[in-house]
């Protein structure tokens, strides 16, 4: 379909104008949301994902696309509800106890919302227990952990005892990325996953939620 | 004391000081705590690490004034003490260099992404900096060094706001690049090449990088940008990535002597002022001032 093609260029170029018309112009053509969503909007932010893994863009574009994601998110999320469209999965995500940095968190966020899992997303400064907690309430699969400062790493390991502790491995997997953070980290720690960056936390965390 | 730009220009090689998180985590601060609640609550702490540094042999240290944007304070409630936190932080590291060291003092980014990014003012961002630049200066700063900074529009403002606050004060401008296939950007974006261009233009009278690398990184990072500029070149590595330690701590994989051996490289790469980030300490510094030394009696 060509308008969805359309609308996965303009999403790239970060236009939020222009995927609104777009997304009410393919729905008035009889799509379903469904359509929409899957082949529109989730494809446009899996391009702009992969671009950005390959750097050929950076951080800026991909909150724009970002933007023009939710603005079409808009449209189809009343009718969504409607279709009953199950989600791929639930991923809690929070930057740990005494991050106060949230762009790389809501990156990932938007990333996985963009690839279809339903996100809660606790904020930053986030304690080892209610991560647990939401992760219990929600029947979340996955415990996704953001940390910028190298001050702040050490409370991953943390996230990762308090699972333990409550009797949720393996039922609740943790995930963790942020600037200083590395793959030796995640192992050293015992974190079930690495995200280098927002496109592969999204490929790990499908990858994940499959299970083993 | 001579002006850093004054002995810059006389060919002078300098060392600065190496991380200051780290070393603050290592003296109990609590993770994710604001550090610059050091500044007004323990300055024996800061000055005992500073001095370390000076006696380590840096001609550069840092005052604790890396998260003293208003912005940044205000997530712990302290930017209304902004002013006085920033001054705090010169005085105690004056005291610790003692006349044997010049002083600069640290400006990050203020952890907003500016609009239409993000939803930060650049005229909030840059009257933070002023802010900074004017507590700094009045307590003796040597000099203002801006570091960190991922996206070139919010580092062109803090130079600017540097400057505004007097003309006259050195501004050292590094920002924090990552290796892509494509060769070095910062997350946002910015390419070496870019940085050169609009740290030199924005008035920054040394340019360079710091943080988000080990030393091999800065090593390419220092030639690219020797290509791109004649400003003075500032490099601070990381001591590599951090790897979880015993007990929830953390450390890091360059050693001193491991990251002294690529000393050389830098200086023969064109850079004029050696010092270290994350991870570092007076150890390092101690290792790269030997280091500096003997390059120059070999040269």
């Amino acid at each position: 379909m060509e308008i969805l093609s359309h609308i996965r260029e303009t999403l790239l170029q970060g236009d939020d104008d222009g995927v609104r018309d777009l997304t009410r112009t393919a729905l008035a053509a009889g799509l379903t949301a469904r359509t929409v969503l899957d082949e529109g909007l989730v494809a446009g932010m899996g391009a702009v994902g992969e671009k950005f893994k390959c750097h050929d863009i950076f951080l800026p574009e991909v909150l724009l696309a970002a933007r023009a994601m939710y603005a079409g998110m808009d449209v189809l999320q009343p009718l969504l509800a409607g279709e009953g469209v199950p989600a791929l999965g639930k991923v809690v995500i929070g930057t740990v106890q005494g991050d106060l940095h949230d762009i790389g968190k809501n990156l990932v966020g938007i990333m996985l919302k963009g690839a279809g899992f339903e996100v809660i997303d606790l904020g930053h400064d986030v304690s080892p227990e209610k991560f647990v907690e939401a992760a219990e309430r929600e029947r979340a699969g996955v415990i996704g952990l953001s940390a910028l400062l190298t001050t702040t790493m050490p409370v991953m390991g943390k996230v990762v005892e308090a699972v333990r502790s409550r009797g949720l491995a393996g039922s609740v997997r943790v995930i963790i990325g942020g600037a200083p953070v590395s793959e030796q980290f995640a192992r050293q720690i015992g974190a079930d996953s690495y995200g280098y960056d927002a496109a592969s936390a999204v490929e790990r965390v499908r990858a994940l939620l499959k299970g083993p | 004391m001579e002006g850093i730009l004054t002995r810059l220009a006389s060919g002078e090689v300098l060392v600065c000081d190496g991380g200051m998180g780290t070393m603050l985590m290592e003296r109990g601060l609590p993770p994710g705590a604001c550090p610059e609640s050091f500044n007004l609550e323990q300055p024996q702490v800061l000055e005992d690490i500073a001095r370390q540094y000076v006696d380590a042999g840096a001609d550069i240290i840092t005052a604790n004034t890396f998260g003293g944007s208003p912005l940044k304070l205000a997530l712990f409630g302290l930017a209304d003490r902004a002013a006085e936190i920033n001054a705090r932080a010169v005085e105690v590291a004056r005291k610790a260099a003692g006349g044997r060291a010049c002083v600069g003092a640290s400006l990050g980014p203020s952890g907003k992404l500016l609009k239409p990014y993000g939803d930060a003012d650049p005229e909030e961002v840059y009257a933070g900096y002023e802010l900074q630049a004017r507590a700094v200066i009045g307590a003796g700063a040597d000099a203002i060094l801006m570091e960190t900074m991922i996206d070139l529009a919010e580092a062109v403002l803090a130079v600017k706001a540097a400057k505004a606050a007097s003309p006259a004060i050195p501004v050292t401008a590094t920002m924090t690049f990552d290796r892509t296939p494509r060769g070095f950007f910062t997350i946002m974006g910015v390419s070496v090449e870019k940085a050169c261009a609009g740290l030199a233009e924005a008035g920054a009278d040394v340019i360079g990088s710091n943080c988000g690398n080990g030393i091999e990184a800065m090593v390419e990072i220092a030639r690219e940008m020797r290509g791109l500029s004649r400003l003075p070149l500032l490099i601070q590595p990381n001591a590599g990535l951090p790897q979880s330690g015993p007990g929830g701590t953390l450390s890091y994989p360059e050693t001193p002597a491991f990251m002294a051996g690529r000393v050389g490289a830098l200086l023969e790469a064109g850079v004029s002022i050696i010092g270290g980030c994350c991870g570092t300490t007076p150890e390092h510094i101690r290792a790269f001032r030997g280091a500096v030394g003997e390059h120059l009696r070999g040269a």
